[in-house]
């Protein structure tokens, strides 16, 4: 009870409501006495203790009104977007030097392998024209591209072959059979193809360099062969002058591109293609050239280097020898049923492209590492 | 945006001390525990931490303890006598949350190496080490109120912590009046403080 009323009168001294008389009093008392005294301090520290985890408590306590009020009215937000960077953006954040490294030493790759092929290929004629197959541009696209596509869903991109080119192909037969150059695929084990973003793995059936010309089949469970195709291959001559229009991947979308028959002879007279007067891009290799009939009537394959707007198509009819060959060669490419009539015919060139459009595909080869 | 540039320079001036201003009347709030100055210290401020915390590993849940521990920290700044802030106030929260999340990150073993900053900095270290201090006394005294067991702990909060007369806490607690509620919260004042200097002076 002692404690108490000594308790009670230090407190009552500390907040200063002992009257002068009794204050003085304590006062001397505090002097007289040591325990007293210290009493005093340690109460007075105590009472500061108390006070001060009073004060935290109580701003705690504010604390979370405040914030449960300011996320009522929106002013700050938990969960779904961030206010102030997307998570896009903080995964950017968190692993851009990763992807600087990783797109430097892709570009560093790109341009060796540009600088071995060009030092290493046999100066020739060739050299005047230019293969339209798409490399470096495409590499730098597709860098750029997976920054943005870093959440994507995974690409079917074997993870240990590294890109070598790309360029177009078409479907020859429903079943997924697709014929490109074979200077896209040169030097490459595996390609891929792409239609309207659904990426497709393929099997490099045949090729000949010495034609430009290889076989494709699809190779993979997504791919629902199509019941037929709206184009044919024309077997007889064409006419110069006539207007073609070429569908084919320059960039990662498909573009279209009109012209017409300039020459029934390629470069330097080679009868197996001829000239045809159309802006052509790398990446449109392979693609298929059709007349106004909706018959294809080439593949694109080439362009020459000194002058824009002239380019080669390497004629059906090498497409249709090429066939033959294959058909005395083992593969399973004797299956292959060529479209014969074209289902497009007196549709305009608009509605063509329409229909074609899934035919077309991109193609791109992959080489181990 | 670009008429900017021709407008006079004094009133630029201006605009800046108005700023300063503010912020020192934020802080004064901030000490009086004013609701108003808190919401807008709050509302200006933890958006940036936020990010920060996100961007570095951490979660919203993360965001929001560290946030309020720089806010408390703030908070204790603002109230002490030799309070004077050389910064601005979301340099100095940003750089508060930025080491106390550095710590945690190390504590989890988690951290890095590197933080992805968005805010300079400034030096905390002498704050810090203050906050910490009263952190550790916070706990001390939270601990011994919790081993007081009932009524001491409700009474003791009830008086010190919401502040409330003896009259209301003696009605409240069923005492048949005030005194008997006083002798009371003395009885359970001893043992608090009992249990509290135990542990103080071991932590001393």
């Amino acid at each position: 009870m002692e404690d108490i009323l000594l308790l009670q009168a230090i407190e009552r001294y500390l907040d200063g409501t002992m009257l002068p008389a009794e204050r003085a009093y304590f006062e001397q008392l505090r002097k007289n006495t040591p325990e007293i005294d210290q009493m005093v301090v340690e109460h007075s520290m105590f009472l500061h203790q108390i006070d001060m985890y009073a004060d935290k408590s109580n701003m705690k306590h504010l604390l979370n009104e405040t914030h449960a009020k300011l996320l009522a009215i929106g002013d700050i937000n938990e969960g779904g977007e961030l206010p102030l960077k997307g998570k896009v953006i903080q995964m950017w954040n968190r692993y851009r030097r990763d992807i600087a490294i990783a797109a430097s030493v892709g570009g560093a790759i790109a341009l060796m392998i540009s600088a071995l092929v060009a030092y290493l290929s046999p100066v020739n004629n060739y050299s005047q024209i230019q293969q339209l197959k798409g490399e470096i541009e495409y590499v730098k696209n597709k860098q750029k591209d997976q920054f943005n596509k870093l959440s994507d869903v995974e690409s079917k991109l074997p993870k240990d072959f590294v890109f070598k080119g790309s360029g177009s192909g078409f479907l020859i037969d429903p079943k997924g059979y697709i014929v490109t150059n074979a200077h896209v695929l040169k030097g490459s084990s595996y390609a891929n193809v792409i239609n309207n973003g659904e990426e497709y793995t393929a099997k490099i059936v045949y090729n000949d360099d010495s034609k430009d010309l290889a076989i494709l089949k699809i190779d993979d469970h997504d791919f629902k062969p199509l019941k037929s195709l709206p184009y044919s291959l024309r077997k007889n001559n064409v006419d110069l002058g006539e207007e073609i229009y070429t569908l084919g991947y320059p960039r990662n979308e498909i573009v279209s591109n009109i012209g017409y028959l300039s020459a029934r002879s390629g470069f330097n007279g080679d009868t197996s293609s001829f000239q045809i007067q159309m802006s052509a891009n790398p990446g449109n290799s392979g693609g298929p050239v059709l007349n106004k009939n909706g018959e294809i009537i080439g593949i694109l394959s080439t362009k020459e280097k000194q002058v824009e707007g002239v380019a080669f198509a390497i004629k059906t009819k090498t497409l249709y020898k090429f066939l033959d060959e294959l058909k005395k060669t083992d593969s399973p490419v004797e299956t292959i049923k060529v479209p014969s009539r074209s289902l497009m015919k007196g549709l305009d060139r608009v509605a063509q492209i329409k229909q074609m459009e899934s035919c077309v595909f991109l193609v791109q080869a992959f080489n181990k590492k | 945006m670009f008429l900017g540039y021709f407008y006079p320079s004094p009133s630029i001036k201006f605009q800046i001390v108005k700023a300063e201003l503010n912020e020192q009347a934020l802080l004064k709030g901030l000490a009086n525990n004013d609701s108003k100055a808190i919401e807008t210290i709050y509302k200006n401020n933890f958006n940036m931490v936020q990010a920060f915390i996100l961007n570095n590993n951490g979660s919203y849940d993360d965001a929001r303890d560290i946030f309020q521990e720089a806010m408390i920290a703030l908070y204790e700044k603002a109230k002490s006598e030799s309070f004077v802030l050389t910064s601005k106030i979301n340099t100095y929260v940003y750089s508060i949350c930025r080491r106390l999340w550095l710590k945690r990150l190390q504590q989890m073993g988690r951290y890095s190496g590197q933080v992805d900053d968005i805010e300079e900095t400034v030096s905390v270290e002498e704050d810090m080490e203050i906050h910490e201090k009263r952190n550790a006394e916070f706990s001390i005294m939270d601990r011994a109120l919790n081993s007081l067991g009932e009524p001491c702990k409700s009474l003791l909060e009830g008086y010190y912590i919401k502040k409330m007369d003896m009259q209301a806490l003696a009605k409240e607690f069923g005492y048949t009046n005030a005194d008997n509620a006083k002798n009371q919260k003395y009885k359970c004042l001893i043992r608090l403080k009992k249990l509290f200097f135990a542990q103080y002076n071991i932590g001393e």
